[in-house]
């Protein structure tokens, strides 16, 4: 009797971690063969993504030495607030000096504070703060209608596919990002001058009403839009909570 | 001679039968045990109510509203429904529990709130109580267990969809593209662009299939257009010719590529009259004029090229050419360029009709885009009948003819696995690769990212696809569900109808033959690079669309895409004239209920105070050069010699009915307003040709 429950003992700790040893570990980090003393971004911030998707394009970051040169082989880490995902995390720099990695932001709307993180020959740590901005699906619609209808006068940069009218206009345009300006309008401003045009607030004519184009949802997702992207950031006025 | 397990037994029975005696030794004390065992017992299921995770969650909640400012609200929120919560819509099939701990969903007022199961749900253009939540995030929504609910289990295969996918579950019911899902729409336009649908078939619950929209070329008669070791390099690495290229990498060895491009010059018939001879003696034509030809025709706005800092700049309709002159025999191209229809019916390239000049010009230009690197290692000797056989085997094996044509080789049919219901595909019918997290997403993205990963042996190429694509391609995929093939009908969001519309006669041929639809759409059919011109016989004057058509001028100066110049004879351009004046018009106005001209000056002058002061059109549009500066909408210099008079009114009225899609916001506008705009606008001729030339 004994004996059989020793071997059904055995054998399921044999199973058990066998179960164990085939969770694949987290691949190890490489060994660095190179030291910088600084860490700059090449490409690939202040993105607009949509929530938990990969952003469009990757973030490069590039490590340099005291002189302002590229260092190969340099060990740079990824960190981020927790949902965000970088493939690769961590990784050793190639010959350029530059290191690549794709990001996912987290699932909700709003500003994430990415970090990547060298480390110089003395151990020390250098940090190097990337911002990429998740929009929820209101921001992205806001985001489309931006493009399509308002970019063209509210965005002075020109692409090719887009040649910006700002520069055209007599009284110019707040572009979207412009915090100082667009903070101080409540909800209800913005509502207002989207809907019934720059005269309903006694500002230029010159900004059409949209009232009639679109939709009650769409000049919402719009203006949740327009608060995500200002910079300095939107706070919005409301309640005051009893801090712990 | 006593064994030790004799003695051991005869212990163990005694123990047994002193514990017996204590527990059951006289009635009473029976009796009191097997209450005291009873109510133990009893009280396990209370016990476990008690215990449970989704108790712990509501009272971490309470704990979390408690100081809050709006504690009584919430509070109040939350007692309405207290206990095990449920969403149940039995037309759907929605059984969710899963608001019992996700109990803050509703809560505007908890935007502040990260931690989970506590965040409010962000806005959606659905609410909780219609659909429910698995619908779109699936996971358990019966389980009352956040390991149940959430991750896949023996009994329940369905985990929650990641984030980064939720997009598909839109695609279950709405098969338009969205605003909102911008992953999804990308997503469906690749499955059609890189030509997935040619090898693996998927049916919409309409009915219907999708169709692949890349249009691969046929190598009927790829000896007139190119060499075997263009042929050779190409099948060798695709995005080393032209990034952009859509064409998957085979992997294919050193002697499978030989082999291939031996069949296929081998297999190539002649057509007549699809190369031209070069004339030899002609001194090399000046090379600037040939780019000027190049940027007048506007080729760039199907065409892109990869300039020297590597951005590729240009359309996407047609191929890429940074390095056409490696590809394509110059007395090819020649012919093509004289008229492409001759060498591919039905290509979206217009029929130019260049002068032989402009095609010396244009031959050389793009003759002289090459890279000498492409095919300086590709040394081919001449083909024997074993390697021309061999290629044929592969050329049927991974299956070219799926997209191309090819002599002798028939189009497979369900060359590779039906996706319609790839998104529900039950886990036990899928091998995961080692380490692998066993859920559909995974799956697909690892099979698009990598597919002979899964098997050296596989036939499906290698794509040349970055991250963001490959998760709007597995997005798309996601979307096929059972539920979205078996949602009742009135749920669903049809897309809008394929459109075969085919206008008919001398015009119809034409319009074949300069491509239009490349660009315009007409009654649902086309592309959207340029203006809808479903009603374009209602909208313009005859004389000027005649003059339009022979030598286009530039509407919207802003604009790198433009119409280009088609040298069409006096006939064509009348003929063409004709057709549009006469078929596409709009039955919502008379062209001819207004005027051209004779409008009272008062009334002019009244459109002209509405245009610069209540309307401030000139923050878009430009009237007079002088002082105008938009340059959003298309210049209105000479809009009085270009538009209709009713179609400037009702566009006023209404402009999303005359161009649904269009930016021009609709201002309401009052009738007088309206009469008065368009009298200011009729009286807009512009300067006249001698003014002009002064």
């Amino acid at each position: 009797m004994t004996r059989h429950w020793r071997t059904f003992f055995v054998l399921s700790l044999i199973l058990v971690s066998a179960g164990c040893t085939s969770k694949p570990g987290p691949a190890p980090t490489p060994k660095p063969t190179g030291f910088g003393a600084a860490l700059v971004e090449s490409s690939g911030g202040k993105q607009l993504g949509a929530t938990g998707m990969v952003l469009a394009d990757p973030l490069v970051v590039q490590v340099n030495d005291e002189q302002g040169t590229a260092v190969a082989g340099a060990l740079v880490e990824f960190s981020g607030p927790a949902g965000v995902r970088f493939d690769p995390p961590s990784g050793l720099t190639d010959s350029s000096g530059q290191l690549s990695t794709n990001v996912a932001l987290g699932g909700m709307a709003g500003r994430y504070q990415l970090a990547a993180h060298t480390s110089t020959k003395a151990q020390k740590s250098v940090e190097l703060k990337i911002e990429e901005i998740a929009l929820g699906y209101q921001q992205q619609v806001g985001f489309q209608l931006d493009n399509k209808y308002c970019a063209r006068c509210h965005n002075p940069e020109s692409t090719p596919e887009r040649v910006s009218n700002y520069d055209n206009l007599e009284v110019k345009p707040h572009p979207f990002t412009e915090g100082d300006a667009l903070n101080k309008m409540s909800d209800a401003d913005l509502t207002a001058i989207i809907s019934h045009g720059g005269p309903a607030l006694n500002k230029s004519a010159l900004m059409p009403a949209y009232g009639y184009t679109l939709s009650k949802t769409e000049i919402e997702g719009l203006i949740s839009y327009i608060r995500l992207v200002s910079d300095p950031p939107y706070h919005a006025a409301g309640m005051v909570y009893a801090q712990k | 001679m006593q064994s030790s397990s004799q003695s051991s037994s005869k212990s163990m029975k005694n123990t047994l039968f002193l514990l017996w005696q204590a527990l059951f030794g006289d009635p009473v004390r029976a009796f009191g045990v097997v209450s005291l065992l009873l109510l133990v017992l009893l009280a396990v299921a209370p016990a476990k109510n008690h215990f449970s995770e989704w108790r712990h969650y509501q009272k971490q909640y309470l704990a979390l509203i408690g100081n809050r400012g709006d504690a009584v609200t919430l509070l109040r929120h939350f007692h309405e429904h207290d206990g095990i919560q449920q969403i149940w819509l039995p037309q759907l099939g929605v059984v969710d529990r899963c608001t019992t701990c996700h109990v803050g969903l509703k809560e505007a007022s908890l935007a502040d709130v990260s931690i989970q199961p506590f965040r409010r749900h962000p806005v959606i253009p659905h609410t909780l109580d219609q659909f429910g939540c698995v619908m779109c995030h699936r996971g358990q929504g019966p389980a009352t267990t956040v390991e149940e609910a959430h991750s896949s289990t023996l009994a329940w295969e369905q985990p929650i969809l990641p984030a980064r996918y939720v997009q598909s579950s839109c695609g279950q019911c709405h098969r338009a593209p969205l605003t909102g899902t911008p992953q999804l729409n990308l997503g469906r336009i690749l499955l059609a662009r890189y030509g997935c649908v040619h090898c693996h078939t998927i049916k919409l619950p309409d009915g219907s299939a999708i169709k692949p929209t890349d249009d691969p070329p046929s190598l009927e008669h790829i000896a007139d257009k190119t060499t075997r070791e263009w042929i050779y390099a190409w099948l060798k690495d695709p995005q080393a010719y032209a990034v952009t290229a859509t064409m998957p990498n085979f992997k294919l060895s050193d002697t499978d590529a030989r082999d291939i491009s031996a069949f296929l010059i081998s297999n190539s018939t002649p057509i007549p009259g699809d190369t031209a001879p070069v004339a030899k003696d002609q001194k090399a034509p000046d090379p600037t004029a040939g780019a000027s030809l190049y940027g007048e025709s506007f080729c760039a706005s199907c065409h892109a090229v990869q300039n020297a800092a590597g951005n590729v700049v240009g359309g996407d309709v047609g191929p890429e050419l940074t390095r056409v002159g490696n590809k394509v025999k110059p007395e090819w191209l020649r012919a093509w360029l004289h008229n492409p229809r001759v060498y591919d019916p039905g290509t979206a390239m217009p029929h130019y009709r260049f002068t032989d000049p402009q095609v010396s010009l244009l031959t050389a230009f793009l003759g002289n885009k090459t890279d000498s690197d492409l095919l300086a290692n590709v040394h081919l000797d001449a083909a024997t009948p074993e390697q021309i056989a061999h290629g044929k085997f592969l050329v049927t094996d991974y299956g070219c003819a799926s997209c191309h044509e090819v002599n002798g080789i028939r189009k497979p049919d369900n060359f590779a696995p039906e996706l319609t219901r790839i998104g529900s595909k039950p886990l036990t019918q899928i091998i995961f690769l080692p380490g692998m997290t066993h859920a559909i997403p995974d799956y697909i993205a690892a099979k698009i990212r990598q597919p002979r990963s899964f098997g050296s042996a596989l036939k499906m190429p290698q794509f040349n696809l970055a991250p963001p694509q490959i998760d709007a391609l597995t997005t798309a995929l996601l979307s096929l569900t059972d539920r979205a093939h078996d949602l009742p009908i009135a749920l669903t969001v049809p897309a809008k109808p394929v459109s075969n519309y085919q206008p008919a006669g001398k015009a119809g041929q034409l319009m074949a033959d300069l491509a239009c639809f490349s660009c315009h759409a007409i009654n649902g059919r086309g592309g959207d690079m340029a203006p809808d011109l479903t009603w374009e016989g209602s909208s313009v004057q005859r004389r000027w669309l005649q003059a339009f058509l022979k030598n286009p001028g530039t509407l919207r100066p802003a604009l790198i895409r433009r119409m280009p110049r088609f040298n069409l004879s006096d006939s064509d351009a009348t003929e063409l004239t004709d057709y549009i004046m006469a078929v596409y018009q709009t039955p919502a106005f008379d062209r001819d209920s207004m005027p051209a001209g004779g409008y009272p000056p008062a009334q002019v002058e009244q459109g002209k105070q509405l245009f610069y002061s209540k309307y401030a059109c000139q923050a878009c549009h430009i009237v007079d050069t002088k002082v105008d500066k938009g340059y959003v909408g298309p210049t209105l210099t000479q809009v009085g010699s270009r538009l209709n008079a009713a179609w400037i009114y009702h566009w006023l009225k209404d402009p999303q009915t005359m161009r649904p899609g269009t930016i021009e916001p609709n201002r309401n506008m009052n009738d007088e307003d309206a009469r008065a705009m368009a009298a200011f606008l009729m009286t807009q001729n512009g300067p006249s040709k001698q003014e002009a030339k002064k």
